[in-house]
């Protein structure tokens, strides 16, 4: 039986279907689950990616940015702030994105999120940082 | 002659207007369908979020600062969502008003009611009174983004976390002028015809109910499975409540924004079908001076020529 995942972000649902694993890290550590899993709500970890493995083999990997993880007998949810498909993240905007906000103050709250975003962002793009 | 011109030109200037008019309605009725869209869209992530908010509400002890009434509660903030432009009928002005009694029934509460104004109308409404507004934001009430929420919601709750820890109206030791309530009032969509304004209290919160009618498996998760909690129960609170309060606004703005619209639309709609009124009696107008010019002209000829007429019989 596969599991049903659900990506929503706050403007609108961003993917749904059926997967045989999704592997996520919580603010506590990395989590794998299989069908029949506990009830289970977690907070991902700040700029956590999730990977989604469907059954036919392909992996997605999401960056939820904010996100929330629950589990249900219904299914998985990943509930995000803004979340973006890894395949889809522009590797050069994300380092200039990262430059800028380095370059910025340490104290600016602003750019130190941005820059924890950025990071993310090329991690989950397969990309060192 | 110079009525009939005076005539054609008004003519002329209201079916410019008729135009403009027109072209406003066609506008906010397609705004209408994307800001429900939009409504739409942003169905799956409160239904997720107010069930694992529920389900963690079962688990946790509900002693969060966001949840817990507090006492003597001795201000209040008002969140008001007006419009950026007008031309949208009584929109901003409905929704002023139930703002205006909100504040006399908190006011008689002794609690001192705080502004904070979304939409360009309701902060000019405030600052042509001269009354004091703590925080205003503008430029997003026909398209609200998840991002504006965030902002008003973080502002909202900095001033509620803070709390009145002050007398009268200085900002007190920390710097914020805090609230121990937050009101909102947004316009409901009732319909494309009606649109209600209302008040909601949405801290300290009453988790609403999420409705599992339409779910088959309802029966199921009625009975509460236990839950696992990364990281435990308490913290997890701590960062889902902002983000449901967000995503309250969020619904509110949107909701707002389908408002405006039709609002918008129905005031667009009277305007143009009084500019096709006001065009069909000028026309009128317009005959009826004609007519009566020629009858003029006519009777001036054939009164002329029966002159000569006699002139010439004289001779």
């Amino acid at each position: 039986m596969p599991l049903n995942v659900e990506l929503v972000a706050v403007e609108r649902q961003i993917w749904s279907g059926e997967a045989s694993m999704v592997i996520a890290r919580t603010t506590e550590g990395e989590l794998g689950i299989l069908p029949g899993h506990i009830p289970l709500l977690g907070q991902l970890a700040d700029g956590g990616t999730v990977r989604i493995q469907q059954e036919s083999g392909e992996e997605l990997v999401v960056v939820a940015h904010g996100g929330f993880l629950s589990v249900t007998d219904r299914g998985v949810s990943i509930l995000a702030d803004v979340a973006e498909f890894a395949s889809e993240i522009d590797v050069g905007r994300a380092r200039q994105a990262l430059d800028k906000a380095r370059g910025a103050d340490e104290d600016d709250g602003d750019a130190q999120a941005a820059a924890r975003r950025a990071e993310s962002r090329l991690l989950a793009a397969g990309e060192t940082v | 002659m110079a009525q009939i011109r005076e005539i054609r030109r008004r003519i002329s200037s209201v079916t410019s207007t008729k135009k403009i008019t027109r072209a406003m309605e066609l506008i906010a009725t397609t705004r209408i369908a994307k800001a429900q869209q939009r409504v739409q869209a942003a169905q799956p992530y409160a239904r997720e979020i107010t069930r694992a908010l529920s389900s963690l509400a079962a688990s946790a002890s509900l002693d969060h600062p966001l949840l817990v009434e507090r006492e003597n509660p001795k201000r209040a903030a008002v969140l008001i969502v007006t419009s950026d432009r007008g031309l949208a009928g009584g929109y901003t002005a409905n929704a002023v008003r139930a703002a205006e009694e909100l504040q006399s029934l908190l006011r008689s509460e002794d609690k001192e009611p705080l502004l904070y104004v979304i939409g360009r109308k309701g902060i000019g409404y405030y600052s042509f009174r001269n009354r004091a507004v703590a925080h205003t934001w503008s430029g997003f009430s026909e398209q609200p983004t998840a991002g504006d929420a965030r902002d008003v919601a973080a502002t909202l709750i900095k001033a509620f976390s803070a709390g009145v820890d002050d007398e009268g109206d200085d900002a007190g030791e920390d710097g914020i002028l805090g609230v121990d309530e937050i009101h909102l009032v947004h316009t409901r969509f009732v319909s494309m015809l009606a649109q209600e304004p209302t008040a909601n209290r949405i801290a300290p919160l009453v988790v609403e109910e999420v409705d599992f009618a339409d779910d088959d498996s309802s029966k199921v998760s009625e009975q509460q499975p236990s839950y696992e909690f990364e990281p435990d129960p308490e913290t997890l609170l701590d960062a889902l409540l902002p983000t449901y309060v967000t995503s309250r606004i969020y619904a509110a703005l949107l909701e707002s924004a389908a408002s405006e619209s039709a609002a918008r639309r129905r005031a667009m709609k009277a305007a143009t079908d009084n500019a096709d009124e006001l065009i069909r009696g000028l026309t009128r107008d317009v005959n009826q001076a004609r007519q009566a010019q020629i009858t003029q002209e006519i009777s001036e000829i054939v009164g002329g020529a029966d002159a000569l007429v006699s002139v010439g019989s004289d001779d």
